[in-house]
């Protein structure tokens, strides 16, 4: 008798509920279906949008040639706020008829926040993506191509990593490379040479086993064993996950595995890096901090806090390579919503944002990143602050950019290699099981196009 | 009767230690806490840890106080919580009562379908209940991180369960007195309720009031933001600033920990019996 | 004729909340059925026509069971149930039975024990990771003085499951011991007189007389913890995010991922119902079961 009660009820709520809940919504606009395929509009089209959109703007402000937009950003929090209201009070004065409402979310949350707004239909006009999420969002139809900006002042690689076939979808907001940062004092009493450009893998793994030596605590270098890191390592040795054409996985291409053999043998055969358990639940900078690390390639962003907790002598170089040179980069995407109707003024600020030389300068004089602009001349001051003296192989890093393979399920690709990766690094596979692992999985559960 | 004065001198050393040892592990993590808010930039990762900071500074605190307008944060979030426990109580405490006092056709499977309720992991219905927040204009007002409030399934669930060992005499002998429904809601069973409700409305505040996500989704004109939303500009992409995080949580801590030590009374015995007895 | 009476005088009662029950959960949980059916990725707008163009039927429910990662997931999900309940309930009752001496000084305690559960979880899994820091963390500094060395709790597959139950029992034993007390305190104390009266020791009052009467209240602890354990999700995300190598992947951390990171909402969403299918199959077994071992006085 209960049981019947209960499924009569829980048929009627559902009935209830489809009704109420899908009837309602089949009223939206036929054309906000049809916007959601591939391609994005670049005129902007008046859509129906509902009522309650976070986007205050009245009419009655539009009428009159002004244009407030909404920009979200998760970039500057933790602490560059107040540069990033700087950049607009500069931007506003140039460009008095666009007012700027500027949303800034911390990391965490921030996608969960913008994936929900989108799929409800209130994003806002501009934002920022991270490369996983870029990824994601320019493949699955929601962004709008950005075609009347001046793209010349960018960055080449940057830039490129924003394309999705061929059409230019986000500009580099901001820019991080990684070097190789070393321990100048456990060099000196390994008695080896301090490293320099030139270097490949080998002679860093020559110097490694010559700090390890120092002490059973101390290792030679810690290179992270994540998806980020293969790929740019795979670089160096001349291999790729995609094909050239992207339609297939070459995760277990011989180029690949040397350079999986290269990570994984430095943690199970030679260990000069710290296993998991080794590490004991430290992070690689405390462990860098603490001085008992020789090399660590990692981000500029470290600078600051290796000034800061660093008691012996450091300095950077061009990280080494395999069979050839390649770096690593870190840049956010700056995009633009397709269902905005104020695209060109979105346009126009984040444009602004990442490319003007007075936004650039604002953000070196902060130490928030590195703008992603090709003229050198506006990063030079960036060189005069010390430590690290060897300051310009930030900039010599850049010659070697290696760009993240973008498709649509980045983050299922980059999730299952890390996973195998550290399979092998916890001595439970080897590099070339890992290898060939992956290569299945990635082909079985994502459709390139 | 020596021995058996003893005996008791025993048990209740026996009390307090037992006391003191949870006590202990309780503390030591928040301890730490208040270690962490305390310690410079610099000092934050040294090792090895720094249980008392060498150089004690209240930096963080005032960086936290500097960096966002708090104390409208603060109050924003004071109006959310209050209202959003209010509604929670009395909604849910009349849902309750009729439950398990009114007993309607179906009371039990209507029970059932709130305990179901529970059970449905929020991650999944975000993105639809968003669009039918957006649908009923409510984005960015107040009244969307406030109205959920009248519908809490655990808050049902545990007032059900508090209101069902209430002996059905109570009603009978106020009923005998000619007392209306209303009356033997809010003058015999709520008042038996007492030490359930003091719980509920700690917990419901707390959740409320360190409730992040949801705020996040509704609210983003700044002057609406609560603290949570504002503690959560901390957090960075290429790190958190520990130091300033802790004293924000701890900041945040306070009025909850004042809510509940005045909801001590409340605890305390009397409130039941008393109203058993009364 | 009674019957109708008693709707009526249930209807203003139940209304308030009724209506916020259809809206703000009824209604996104019978679109989460719909998405479960479709391939639907979370970001296209969400409407009817969208969810109708990406309908697939039962596929997710179908590739969800007969994927080895469920069933993984299951059974880490069940070890921490079978880990933390007993674990969270002894330690509650401890609790309680503590709090509810009457010693000078009790309500200092009262208050310490409260505030892990006053604290948000952001801040407790942070302090945890610290705490469990095999090299320097407390839990191992404290083992070694007892000469065992400790296990690297979080980066080891067999310890970081019962690092995590460790970090929820910390921060949940005074919600239930709290909830626990107040189920004390409503004990009449005449049935203790009355006993004493008998002769009854200290440890038969608790067998005898506590334990049975507070029934009620453990019933709705182990109900609660059951609930939430099964959606056991923030603790696991910042302490492990879900490693090391998948060893604490759990239900709603798979469902996040897979909703939030690679963009299968209709995965997720089907994801989601498998585990209320669970879950509410549990509970009404605790419901039944109930009639068993809870005393109602009435």
């Amino acid at each position: 008798m209960k049981k019947r009660a209960l499924s009569v009820v829980l048929t009627a709520a559902l009935a209830a509920t489809v009704l109420a809940g899908c009837g309602g919504k089949t009223d939206a606009p036929a054309q906000e279906q049809a916007a959601s395929k591939q391609e994005p509009q670049e005129s902007a089209q008046p859509e129906q949008e509902p009522s309650g959109e976070s986007i205050d703007i009245s009419a009655a402000e539009e009428g009159a040639g002004e244009v407030a937009i909404t920009y979200a950003n998760f970039n500057a929090s933790g602490g560059n706020e107040e540069t990033l209201q700087k950049m607009y009070e500069a931007f506003h004065a140039a460009n008095p008829n666009i007012t700027v409402n500027i949303e800034t979310i911390g990391y965490d949350d921030y996608f969960t926040q913008m994936q929900t707004r989108v799929a409800g239909g209130t994003a806002p006009d501009c934002y920022e993506l991270n490369i996983e999420n870029f990824a994601a969002y320019a493949n699955k139809g929601v962004l709008a191509e950005l075609t009347g900006i001046d793209v010349s002042g960018y960055n080449a690689t940057a830039l490129s990593a924003f394309q999705v076939n061929g059409s230019q979808y986000g500009v580099p907001g901001n820019f991080s490379n990684v070097v190789l940062i070393y321990n100048k004092d456990l060099f000196d009493q390994a008695g080896a040479s301090y490293p320099d450009d030139s270097w490949t893998w080998d002679d860093a793994m020559a110097a490694c086993e010559k700090i390890s030596a120092l002490g059973d605590d101390i290792y030679g270098i810690y290179q992270p064993i994540t998806f980020n890191e293969f790929f740019k390592v795979a670089a160096q040795y001349g291999g790729s996950v995609l094909n050239e054409d992207r339609t297939a996985f070459t995760i277990n291409s011989p180029e690949n595995l040397q350079a999986a053999q290269m990570m994984i043998d430095k943690i199970v055969v030679t260990n000069v890096q710290p296993t998991e358990s080794q590490m004991g639940g430290m992070g690689d900078w405390d462990l860098f901090e603490s001085g008992r690390l020789g090399m660590i390639p990692t981000g500029i962003w470290a600078f600051g806090a290796f000034t800061d907790a660093c008691d012996f002598n450091w300095d950077i170089c061009v990280e080494p390579g395999g069979t050839k040179k390649a770096t690593h980069f870190f840049s956010n995407a700056l995009v633009v919503n397709k269902d905005s109707d104020k695209k060109e003024a979105a346009a126009a600020w984040i444009n602004w944002l990442a490319s003007s030389d007075e936004a650039a300068k604002m953000r070196i004089e902060a130490g928030w990143d590195l703008p992603a602009i090709s003229d050198n001349s506006v990063l030079s001051g960036y060189l005069e602050i010390t430590p690290p003296d060897n300051r310009q192989a930030v900039f010599d890093s850049l010659n070697y950019l290696a760009a993240a393979p973008i498709i649509e399920e980045y983050s299922l690709m980059a999730d299952i290699i890390t996973d195998k990766l550290s399979l092998a690094a916890a001595g439970e596979l080897t590099a070339e099981e890992a290898l060939n692992q992956a290569q299945d999985e990635c082909s079985a559960q994502i459709k390139l196009q | 009767m020596n021995h058996s004065k003893w005996k008791k001198t025993a048990g209740v050393a026996g009390s307090y230690l037992t006391a003191v040892l949870i006590g202990v592990v309780v503390i030591i993590p928040f301890l730490w806490m208040l270690s962490t808010s305390l310690k410079s930039k610099g000092a934050l990762m040294q090792i090895p840890i720094q249980w008392i900071p060498e150089e004690p500074t209240l930096d963080s605190y005032r960086t936290v106080f500097s960096r966002f307008p708090l104390l409208k944060a603060i109050g924003n979030s004071f109006l959310i919580t209050a209202s959003y426990t209010v509604i929670t109580i009395l909604s849910s405490s009349m849902a309750a009562f009729a439950i398990t006092k009114i007993r309607f056709p179906f009371a039990e499977a209507i029970f059932k379908l709130y305990l179901a309720s529970m059970m449905i992991p929020t991650q999944v219905t975000l993105i639809p209940l968003f669009v039918i927040m957006n649908r009923l204009g409510l984005i960015d007002t107040y009244p969307s991180v406030i109205l959920p409030s009248v519908f809490r399934a655990f808050a049902v669930f545990m007032l059900v369960q508090q209101m069902r060992s209430i002996p059905n005499d109570f009603m009978e002998a106020a009923r005998m007195d000619g007392a209306g429904i209303f009356r033997i809601y809010g003058q015999v069973i709520m008042p038996l309720t007492g030490s359930a409700v003091a719980t509920l409305t700690v917990t419901t505040f707390m959740e409320s009031w360190n409730d992040y996500l949801w705020p996040l989704l509704m609210l983003s004109d700044k002057n609406k933001m609560t603290l949570t939303l504002a503690l959560n500009s901390l957090n960075g992409q290429y790190g958190t600033e520990y130091n300033l995080l802790m004293a924000g949580s701890l900041i945040s801590m306070i009025p909850i920990i004042v809510i509940y030590a005045c909801a001590q009374k409340y605890f305390k015995a009397g409130l039941m019996s008393g109203g058993v007895k009364g | 004729m009674k019957k109708k009476k008693s709707v009526v005088q249930a209807a203003p009662f139940m209304l308030p909340s009724m209506l916020g029950m259809v809206v703000f959960s009824f209604l996104p949980i019978v679109i989460s059925i719909v998405i479960s059916l479709t391939n639907w990725n979370g970001l296209d707008k969400l409407n009817g026509e969208t969810l109708k163009n990406c309908m697939v039927g039962s596929e997710n429910y179908s590739r969800i069971l007969q994927s080895e990662e469920f069933w993984n997931v299951l059974w880490h999900t069940v070890y921490y149930i079978i880990l933390y309940i007993p674990l969270v309930l002894v330690m509650s009752l401890l609790v309680a039975t503590v709090l509810n001496r009457a010693m000078r000084g009790i309500t200092v305690f009262r208050v310490l024990y409260y505030i892990p559960v006053l604290t948000s979880w952001v801040a407790a899994s942070l302090i945890w990771k610290w705490v469990l820091s095999p090299q320097y963390g407390v839990v191992n500094q404290l083992l070694g003085y007892i000469g065992i060395t400790g296990p690297n709790w979080l980066t080891d597959k067999v310890w970081a499951m019962p690092a995590v139950v460790l970090a929820s029992v910390w921060k949940d034993m005074g919600f239930y011991g709290l909830f626990l007390l107040s189920g004390l305190k409503a004990i009449d104390v005449g049935y203790y007189e009355a006993s004493r009266v008998d002769g009854a020791g200290k440890m038969r009052q608790f067998f005898s007389i506590t334990l049975p009467l507070l029934t009620p209240s453990l019933f709705f602890c182990v109900i609660m913890a059951l609930i939430n354990a099964f959606q056991l999700f923030p603790q696991v995300q910042i302490m492990t995010e879900g490693g090391p190598n998948g060893a604490t992947q759990v239900m709603v951390e798979r469902i996040y991922t897979y909703g939030f990171k690679y963009f299968k909402m209709g995965y997720a969403a089907a994801y989601s119902w498998i585990l209320f299918v669970i879950i509410f199959a549990l509970t009404l077994i605790q419901m039944k079961l109930q009639k068993r071992w809870v005393h109602y006085e009435s």
